[in-house]
């Protein structure tokens, strides 16, 4: 064990990488949901199912905006990202070891997946039938999760992948910006889906879900704070612990609510356990607010 | 110095030891770069007024000042520490392993250049570099370093800073002369008693060898330079990253697949 030294610069990566972390997490994590739901088997989780992946949508179409907008006056040279113009060795670019790389091209076949399946299900929405057949539909919904899932994650693997002090003394931030994405797009469905009586159903599930994303949150949260400790550059993180409560108090929202719907399921539903249940707007609200913090808090300690 | 060939290996020795502060380097990179520099700043903590290597200072004399609090005796007074730091053109160079433009290249002088035409800004490299050598130019929006005076190499000329050094304490040359010379100077400072001067960068133990490598007077450390333990690549995370994220993958689907279990209708 040795303690970590750090000489390098900040890359000011700060509100654009800030937010492109946050929509990722929410539209790849949207659309695993989407993807779960539909696995379901259960016709009435299929109204949620539609909202997650219509809302990944939008959440995606943001993404290259911000990565974009952070490149400040070389902004028009982001397909340099994809395309190597290097004079007599022209070709694509693609670095399987450069998690910024790999997740370049990820992100435009996220996109793919993302407007097809948004696509489909605004379209059953509106005639009762999607562009695709339900038998296509789920391996084309599986192969998109499979890139969502990289999406929500590589963020974070990106982060390690460098010398930075705090990110590069870590091995776990892939793991948490994902369970977070999923919590975050859990708590961002429920929210959508509280008022809609045709995807109720799946309200009492998604908080279900949510816990359980939460509970491996907060396993990583707390690796990550003893790796980071091991590496003695827990000192960075002092500042920014109001970020840290925010966002433990988010999986901790998490945890109550998904243990009211589980009770409440155990009992068939009575009132009684139902009144545990916080108000799902709030426990919501304060879930999102949690996985923009803890991308904060990541992002900014170590710059 | 003989002729500058393409496919030979250059680089820089920067021998501490004789290096007296006069920043000539500096002044000489900025010169033949067209460097603006930085608006100056009192920064109140040593003699440097540069503070670190950016987009703007490709050379930086650093001062370290080992000053005892108490009053000092005859020969145990202030003890100077000054480094003309530099890109180091390492061998195995972070910046070149995480660019996803391929900007980073590798020149027929085997220095490591930035394409400014390539680059797009999006400063991964600036997160790589554990040096702390490059900066982002506002105006160009392009990371920016140290060439080795590329353009001068490929006129023949040695680098502005080698050039410029009146106590030749940057040393430019073929890297495999430059060692040897190193190996001679770092021997005859052993023999009269200077046993901790020692050689960084010479061999293979950080980041492969470096091409600007430096014979120091105190452990890297000191110097702001990180100790062979801590010369680590980027891409040391990638397998512990992603594995952690496949394994919280699985988890997290078992989960979603639990609480989205098929229930009763009724």
């Amino acid at each position: 064990m040795y303690l970590a030294e750090h000489f390098v610069q900040p890359p000011q990566w700060t509100w654009y990488i800030l937010f492109y972390f946050f929509f990722a997490g929410l539209a790849a994590g949207a659309y695993v949901l989407g993807t779960l739901l539909r696995f379901s088997g259960d016709p009435r989780d299929e109204p949620a199912a539609s909202i997650a992946f219509l809302v990944s949508f939008p959440a995606t179409v943001i993404c290259p905006v911000l990565l974009t907008a952070d490149l400040g006056v070389s902004w028009w040279k982001f397909w340099h990202m994809m395309v190597d113009v290097t004079p007599g060795d022209t070709g694509l670019n693609f670095k399987y070891w450069s998690p910024m790389s790999v997740g370049v091209w990820a992100l435009v076949v996220f996109g793919f997946f993302v407007t097809v399946s948004a696509f489909d299900a605004w379209l059953g929405n509106r005639r009762g039938a999607g562009i695709i057949p339900m038998v296509l539909n789920r391996p084309f919904n599986v192969l998109g999760a499979v890139v969502a899932i990289f999406i929500a994650s590589y963020t974070g693997v990106l982060l390690s992948v460098s010398n930075q002090p705090v990110w590069s003394d870590t091995w776990v931030l892939g793991g948490l910006f994902l369970a977070s994405g999923l919590s975050g797009a859990a708590a961002l469905l429920a929210l959508l889906i509280r008022n809609r009586p045709d995807a109720s159903f799946s309200l009492g599930r998604l908080h279900q879900a949510d816990g359980y994303f939460s509970v491996l949150e907060l396993a990583l949260i707390i690796v990550f704070f003893i790796t980071v400790g091991a590496a003695g550059t827990l000192a960075r993180e002092v500042p920014w612990l109001p970020l840290w409560a925010i966002a433990v108090a988010g999986v901790a929202g998490s945890l109550v609510e998904a243990r009211g719907h589980v009770r409440m399921q155990a009992t068939g539903g009575s009132g009684t356990v139902a009144g545990v249940r916080l108000d799902t707007v709030v426990v919501s609200i304060l879930v999102l607010l949690g996985v923009l913090a803890l991308r904060a808090a990541v992002i900014f300690s170590a710059q | 110095m003989a002729t500058i060939k393409a496919g030979e290996t250059y680089g820089f020795f920067t021998d501490t030891s004789v290096c007296i502060g006069c920043k000539a380097c500096e002044v000489a990179c900025k010169e033949w770069n067209q460097l603006q520099g930085d608006s100056p700043s009192f920064l109140a903590d040593s003699f440097d007024n540069t503070g670190s290597l950016d987009a703007q200072n490709w050379r930086h004399v650093k001062f370290i000042e080992h000053v005892p609090d108490q009053s000092s005796t005859a020969g145990n007074g202030a003890a100077w520490l000054m480094m003309s730091d530099v890109c180091k053109h390492c061998k195995h160079a972070s910046c070149m392993e995480v660019c996803p433009t391929g900007a980073i290249i590798r020149t027929e002088f085997n220095t490591v250049f930035i394409q400014q035409d390539v680059c797009n800004g999006c400063r991964n490299c600036v997160a790589a570099c554990p040096y702390g050598v490059i900066g982002m130019n506002q105006q160009t929006g392009t990371a920016h370093k140290c060439t080795l005076c590329y353009d001068r190499l490929q006129g023949g000329l040695e680098p502005a800073c080698a050039k410029a050094c009146p106590t030749q304490s940057i040393q430019f040359g073929p890297l495999a002369e430059l060692q040897q010379a190193a190996d001679v100077r770092v021997a005859a400072l052993h023999s009269q008693g200077v046993t901790q001067a020692q050689l960084y960068g010479r061999d293979d133990k950080v980041y492969g060898g470096l091409n600007a490598f430096f014979l120091l007077m105190d452990k890297p450390e000191t110097y702001g330079l990180p100790n062979a333990e801590n010369a680590t690549l980027p891409s040391r995370n990638d397998v512990g990253g992603y594995l952690t994220a496949a394994v919280t993958a699985v988890l997290a689907v078992i989960g979603g697949l639990v609480a989205f279990r098929r229930r009763g209708m009724g």
